[in-house]
């Protein structure tokens, strides 16, 4: 059989108030091919996805072209074939399992309901397979897996049993949708590895959605670059990456490489001392978040936090600002020493560290205008008259690239990237010393995420703010960090100039990490796993 | 038309409608009605004439001029009820959720202890004790009903004080007036609107109960409530007293909540929705 499995054919979605989401999209997938769409939020990729399943979120509309699943038009179907297509010949795996798991059933309920429900195999057989399938995807004790709920497995784990549910049937087309997203690097390639050998061993044909042009990399024989729902570029994986001919996906590409280099001279000469965490000790309860950690960062410094979550990277931060306070050890600021709980602190030690969050979506009152949320700093600090505090926001709103109208609007009003510079702007109108930063791109779009790094880059520059960059993303340490501190299970492992850090000899810790940063290459991922696979047989 | 900005469709104008009307009766209810409020006039439970357009309830006075009347006792005290019982229990609610476990745990447990007997049995003893004035009755309420507030505005606070956006507010040194009042509170009126609307409703009901027991709004007075039970007994001799002010209470009940419906549905939007780039 060479003819392709699913062929869409000039497809348009549009939402019900007439936007186009998805326009003049035509692809076709062999069997045993994997095509990668990628782009940024917005791009259609998913809705596509979603699209080869005769299949539109509430609120959108397939309005044009042909969905061919096996030479048979699928939008031509009754409900009831649809459905019988969906899971057996089609299936889908999303993007956060957590959230596609139920919570109030077993793994093995999930995994072997559609199998039952399409008749295609009876209770005890399914349960059977499932155990089956567990094994084929290395989850530890596969006879006993499926017993537990969704929220006793790790992340890596959820989102091999999403895998299961979706092979369940033996379809014949799989569709990713961004399923390694949500995991740490060292779980991702795992899960790559294993999709990578599904594919090949069940010779299904695949389209891989993701926003990561060296994990798409991996696993695709195609990529197709999308942007705002319409095709900007087409063709062989290795051709992409060395090559592109359309000016957007040539930023992407540079974009992602230039996260390989190091950018940021590490031999600067430091300013003078502006926190120094001593021997510091964090508990929850019994649980030891952060170990006996010492660290400083100076004046006008990026400082760079890494590991994979639940390292304590986030408890950290935490103990410095006062939220957990330190039981042992000490934090001092400019010299003095902090008290451990931000109860005691003074405002004018509160002022002068800020701190930046991860989800933009939380971090800033949905009720509020972003004049009142800039603001509000600007009056409790400084207490400077309405008037000009006003001023003072139009001033912040154009340091961080927005225009002055913007503080009459709500925060919901904003994109991701908008709202993280709002953040921005109410940590600066502290006019703080040191800026905690805890994952501030990771919830954003890659050039979005980009254009946020350049201007704290820029800030820094102009205001010689000191940053603690928190974060699982090696590529924004290289860019943006004077020095690096690698955290494993509350303890800082490894630390020094970021140079130095990312130079061989490595910490084996630190080398784990950075092998399992997918890079650039066709062939990343096979290199890392044979190299892997000496590693164990050494050992 | 615009209200505050928004287009209310035509339920809520429905809603407001009726609404207005009933205040503005129970405002200028001496002028509009026909006759007294207390005084028998005709026969027990006269039909409709022209003198007496609903005709007359169980001890011969007219039901239109109590219809009138009651307006004014029955939204008065509802409204002042509710206002008080979401003052209180608004206020307890936002202090034990982010006053820390002490506090929350005493004022939940004296909550629980004032819900595990019926309400109606503590309105009765608090009422016979301290006889049944029109402000005891207001203050009994809404001391009571604020208990069901206090555990909703407990429970979504509770959600709230957790954000990251009132982290940040914490973090920069607020006071616990500011992060009530400025973070928490906006984002926790869509519930407690909705709320409002319905205890409300519940209020009338629940002074009405009190009436018939002879420990709500005391007689000669009228209100809805008390005018259902007076007439409640005309309904097996075929008399339909008592549904006149059974069917106030209704219109107004509906046109409480077509208003609710509509500031809620400005209100509820999903909050943390971002725009497209």
């Amino acid at each position: 059989m060479t003819g392709n499995i699913l062929k869409l054919e000039n497809l348009r979605v549009e939402a019900i108030n007439g936007t186009v989401l998805v326009d003049n999209i035509s692809l076709a997938l062999r069997r045993g091919e994997v095509l990668g769409l990628i782009g940024e939020s917005g791009a259609g990729k998913s809705t596509i996805g979603l699209a080869s399943m005769v299949y539109a979120r509430a609120g959108c509309k397939i309005t044009g072209g042909k969905v061919v699943i096996e030479d048979a038009s699928a939008r031509d179907l009754t409900p009831q074939e649809r459905r019988d297509l969906r899971g057996r010949k089609i299936a889908y795996i999303a993007q956060s399992a957590a959230a596609s798991f139920n919570p109030a059933h077993r793994i093995i309920d999930q995994v072997t309901e559609m199998p039952i429900q399409h008749g295609l195999m009876k209770r005890a057989e399914a349960r059977k397979w499932a155990v089956d399938l567990f094994r084929q995807l290395d989850l530890p004790n596969p006879a006993s897996f499926g017993g537990r709920y969704p929220h006793q497995v790790s992340g890596g784990q959820l989102q091999r049993a999403m895998v299961a549910m979706a092979i369940s049937c033996r379809p014949d087309i799989l569709v990713f949708d961004e399923p390694t997203t949500a995991l740490d690097v060292t779980t991702q390639i795992e899960v790559l590895a294993l999709i990578k050998r599904l594919i090949r061993e069940h010779n299904t044909a695949a389209l891989y959605i993701s926003h990561d042009l060296a994990v798409v990399a991996q696993v695709a024989d195609r990529i197709m670059v999308l942007r705002g729902g319409k095709l900007i570029e087409e063709g062989a994986t290795g051709q992409i990456l060395r090559g592109p001919k359309d000016p957007y996906t040539t930023a992407l590409v540079s974009e992602r490489k230039a996260a390989d280099r190091l950018s940021v001279d590490s031999a600067a000469p430091r300013g003078a001392e502006v926190l120094a965490i001593r021997n510091a000790t964090g508990v929850y309860g019994k649980f030891v978040a952060v170990n006996d950690v010492t660290l400083s960062v100076s004046r006008g410094e990026t400082v760079a936090v890494v590991g994979e979550s639940g390292s304590g990277k986030s408890s950290l931060a935490r103990l410095i600002v006062g939220l957990l306070p330190a039981r042992s050890g000490t934090v001092s600021f400019a010299g003095g020493a902090l008290p451990p709980a931000l109860k005691q602190r003074s405002r004018e030690q509160l002022r002068r560290i800020q701190l930046i969050y991860q989800q933009p979506d939380v971090a800033l009152n949905p009720r509020q205008t972003i004049g009142d949320i800039i603001g509000r700093p600007v009056q409790f600090y400084f207490n400077r008259p309405a008037k000009e505090v006003r001023r003072r926001v139009a001033e912040l709103l154009s340091q961080v690239g927005l225009p002055e109208d913007y503080a009459g609007r709500l925060s919901t009003a904003l994109s991701g990237g908008q709202k993280q510079r709002v953040a921005i702007a109410r940590a600066l109108a502290a006019e703080p010393d040191l800026i905690i930063c805890d994952e501030p791109t990771s919830a954003l779009d890659q050039l979005v995420a980009d254009d946020v790094l350049k201007l704290l880059k820029r800030l820094q520059d102009e205001l010689s703010v000191a940053y603690l960059f928190i974060t699982h993303d090696l590529g924004i340490v290289r860019r943006l960090a004077h020095r690096t501190a690698v955290m494993l299970r509350g303890q800082i492992v490894d630390e020094g100039p970021t140079a130095a850090i990312f130079a061989p000899p490595f910490h084996p810790y630190t080398q784990n990490l950075l092998m399992s940063v997918p890079e650039m290459r066709v062939d990343w991922l096979n290199n890392i796993l044979t190299a892997r696979a000496k590693l164990v047989a050494k050992a | 038309m615009r209200i505050f900005g928004y287009r209310p469709p035509l339920t809520a104008w429905l809603g407001m409608a009726i609404v207005t009307a009933f205040i503005l009766v129970a405002i200028f209810a001496p002028w509009l009605a026909p006759h007294s409020e207390s005084e028998s006039v005709s026969d027990t439970w006269a039909d409709s004439t022209r003198e007496f357009p609903l005709g007359t309830d169980n001890i011969g006075r007219d039901m239109l001029s109590r219809l009138i009347y009651g307006a004014r006792m029955t939204i008065g005290i509802a409204l002042i009820t509710t206002l008080l019982s979401f003052l209180l229990g608004t206020s307890l609610g936002f202090v034990a959720a982010a006053g820390g476990k002490i506090v929350d745990q005493v004022l939940s447990r004296i909550v629980d202890v004032i819900l595990s007997i019926p309400l109606l049995v503590w309105a009765l003893i608090i009422l016979s004790a301290f006889g049944s004035s029109i402000s005891a009755l207001i203050l009994t309420v809404a001391a009571l009903d604020s208990t069901r507030v206090f555990r909703l505005a407990r429970a979504v606070a509770m959600n709230l004080v957790v954000t990251e956006f009132v982290e940040a507010a914490r973090l920069r040194g607020e006071g616990l007036g500011w992060i009530m009042f400025r973070e928490v509170l906006p984002n926790a009126l869509p519930p407690l609107i909705t709320e409002f609307g319905l205890r409300f409703c519940f209020n009338f009901l629940f002074v009405a109960s009190l009436s018939f027991l002879g420990l709500g709004v005391q007689p000669p007075y009228a209100d809805w409530g008390g005018m259902v039970r007076e007439n409640s007994g005309g309904i097996n001799l075929g008399q339909i007293a008592a549904l006149w002010p059974a069917m106030a209470i209704s219109l107004m009940t509906i046109g409480v909540n077509l208003i609710v419906d509509w500031i809620l549905s400005i209100n509820a939007r999903p909050s943390g929705a971002s725009a497209e780039m």
